[in-house]
């Protein structure tokens, strides 16, 4: 199938379906229909080679070799580094570091900066839509510290009460963490005016982009935000590296998170000087071949174009909720103006792990239960959901098979 | 019918559905409605079994001399595995039920349809099915 970008230009579907391998097999019997890219995507053979190469053509650990490999390798990973600053938009190659992912990256900044800087009675504000992985770090250095947490609560429609916002923030406020995007619901959550909001009290914000990275446009600079990270893997890249931005003022001021090789200057047992950015962050050998690998996912997303690439999936979304919706028996949860390519629902009267098995069944991979999400869940009174997402390589046809799996469930159950 | 002859009787009955992925989890979701809701005061924390990924309560009597199991849980294909294991066990001794193996998993190809979490879990409902039988041999031998 072929989508109109709004600027033209023509995403070939079945071409970019054709640079996926692990897209053409049967599961169950039935050709996979793969609608669980929130948890992760697959990846492209351009990633897939970017680790092959490595592996059999230049091996070597970084930063210290002086031979051909050791070279090869640094310039390789290093240009990632400039890959990722131009995919931010962030103001200096320092300001990336590499992580394991979002998940890494908001301890990195919860033990590092927070333990640093909040003190007892500072307040940080989080809200109702968070990962467990934007909640428990801050709750670690929350309890320690005897910082207080504040929540910014979710609406019926699934989007942050900006309202409650506006009266839960004040000078007490020090730092504001919170998603780009919810994974659980997909809702896109207004952060430039959260940022905006909390820069005129003084704090600063964290923004967790593990589910936008692959979908919206995002410029750090633009922006302002203080510090922003992704996860490699949600966004056609390999598992176990992500990113984490921070602002170079910030960073520099931030004690280091790990010990080890790479981070230091220099060692002597009466005192060791710590490394320039980004290095100061990056203790021990980094994920080499990841990176690398992380660089050639960067490269898939800006050749195709994250406008191309939204419009198709927003396509698939519209479609997918306006369908479910009509279905009697289901119950969209979160039902946001905007969001990323995520439906989360309901079936009256079957559990979702139920759903998520028969659609199984029929080959349909999607994702039941909380998403690590239960504050959320919580507010909606649910123990969990099923959650069908989508990335550039899904097509019509297979929210068809998809809506045809969850009308034979409904059907089939009285 | 001992509980050998009751897991063949499984066994058969999910060969008639001839390997078919989806027809076997809809076999046990019917499985799993066709077995009696327990009993309010019998869902009660005490009876939940660990280590499931979705909820299931266990239950037993002693009625002379055998044991009986009352179970239920929150999604239906689990309901299901909770109603085979009833099946199997329900009426014997509780020796039989602690000395028995049960092999018919393997022999209906569960691994397929219920996957590695679920499949803790219904080794964890087996355990505490057999803890029961265990309490109940213990007591038995006390009482006589």
């Amino acid at each position: 199938m072929k989508v109109d970008a709004p600027n033209g230009i023509v995403l070939d579907i079945a071409a970019i379906r054709a640079q996926f391998p692990i897209l053409n097999q049967r599961v169950n019997g039935h050709p996979l229909v793969y609608f669980d890219n929130a948890a992760t995507t697959q990846k492209p053979k351009a990633v897939i080679q970017a680790l092959t190469d490595y592996y059999s053509g230049y091996n070597a650990n970084i930063h210290r070799g002086i031979h051909a490999l050791a070279e090869k390798a640094t310039k390789a990973f290093e240009e990632t580094r400039t890959t990722a600053q131009h995919f931010l938009g962030a103001a200096h190659k320092e300001e990336i570091i590499f992580v394991r992912g979002v998940t890494e990256a908001i301890n990195l900044v919860a033990q590092s900066y927070g333990r640093s800087v909040l003190n007892k009675g500072d307040e940080i504000i989080l809200s109702g839509l968070e990962h467990h992985s934007n909640i428990v770090p801050w709750q670690i250095v929350a309890e320690e510290k005897g910082i207080v947490i504040k929540i910014i609560p979710v609406t019926t429609s699934g989007e942050l009460d900006l309202g409650v916002f506006d009266k839960i923030i004040s000078a007490k406020t020090k730092l504001i963490s919170i998603n780009h995007a919810s994974n659980s619901l997909g809702t896109i959550n207004p952060i430039h005016e959260i940022i905006l909001k909390a820069h005129a009290v003084g704090a600063i914000v964290m923004i967790d982009g593990a589910q936008a990275a692959a979908h919206l446009d995002i410029d750090v600079q633009q922006l302002d935000c203080d510090f922003y990270c992704i996860s490699g893997h949600k966004m056609y890249g390999p598992t176990g590296v992500g990113i984490l931005y921070g602002k170079k003022e910030l960073l520099e001021k931030m004690p280091p998170y790990m010990g080890g090789g790479e981070m230091i200057q220099q060692v002597t047992f009466a005192k060791t000087t710590y490394n320039d950015l980004p290095y100061k962050f990056e203790a021990g050998t980094p994920n080499i071949a990841d990176v690398i690998a992380l660089g050639a996912a960067f490269e898939f997303i800006q050749l195709h174009g994250k406008e191309n690439i939204r419009a198709h999936e927003q396509g698939l979304l519209a479609y997918a909720t306006d369908q479910l919706g009509a279905i009697a028996r289901v119950r969209l949860i979160g039902t946001a103006k905007e969001k990323v390519s995520v439906v989360s629902f309901l079936i009256d009267g079957v559990h979702p792990f139920d759903v998520g098995q028969l659609l199984d069944a029929r080959g349909v991979a999607v994702r039941t239960g909380h998403h690590c999400t239960q504050p959320l869940m919580d507010h909606f009174g649910i123990e969990g959901t099923v959650r069908a997402s989508f990335a550039v390589y899904n097509t019509m046809e297979e929210v068809d098979i998809f809506l045809e799996g969850i009308s034979r469930i409904i059907s089939l159950q009285k | 019918m001992t509980i050998e002859e009751i897991q063949k009787g499984i066994v058969q009955d999910f060969s008639l559905l001839d390997g078919d992925l989806e027809m076997s989890v809809r076999y046990l979701m019917d499985l799993g409605q066709k077995l009696p809701a327990l009993p309010e005061k019998d869902r009660v924390d005490e009876n939940i079994v660990k280590g499931c990924q979705s909820k299931v309560w266990l239950a037993a009597d002693l009625r002379d001399d055998r044991i009986y199991f009352k179970g239920d849980s929150n999604t239906a294909i689990t309901k299901g595995l909770v109603s085979l294991l009833i099946r199997i066990f329900n009426g014997h001794l509780p020796d039989e039920v602690l000395t028995s193996e049960l092999g018919f998993m393997q022999k209906i190809g569960m691994d397929r349809f219920i996957g590695t979490q679920r499949s803790n879990g219904f080794a964890s409902m087996i355990k505490q099915m057999k803890n029961y039988a265990l309490a109940y041999k213990i007591k038995s031998n006390i009482q006589a």
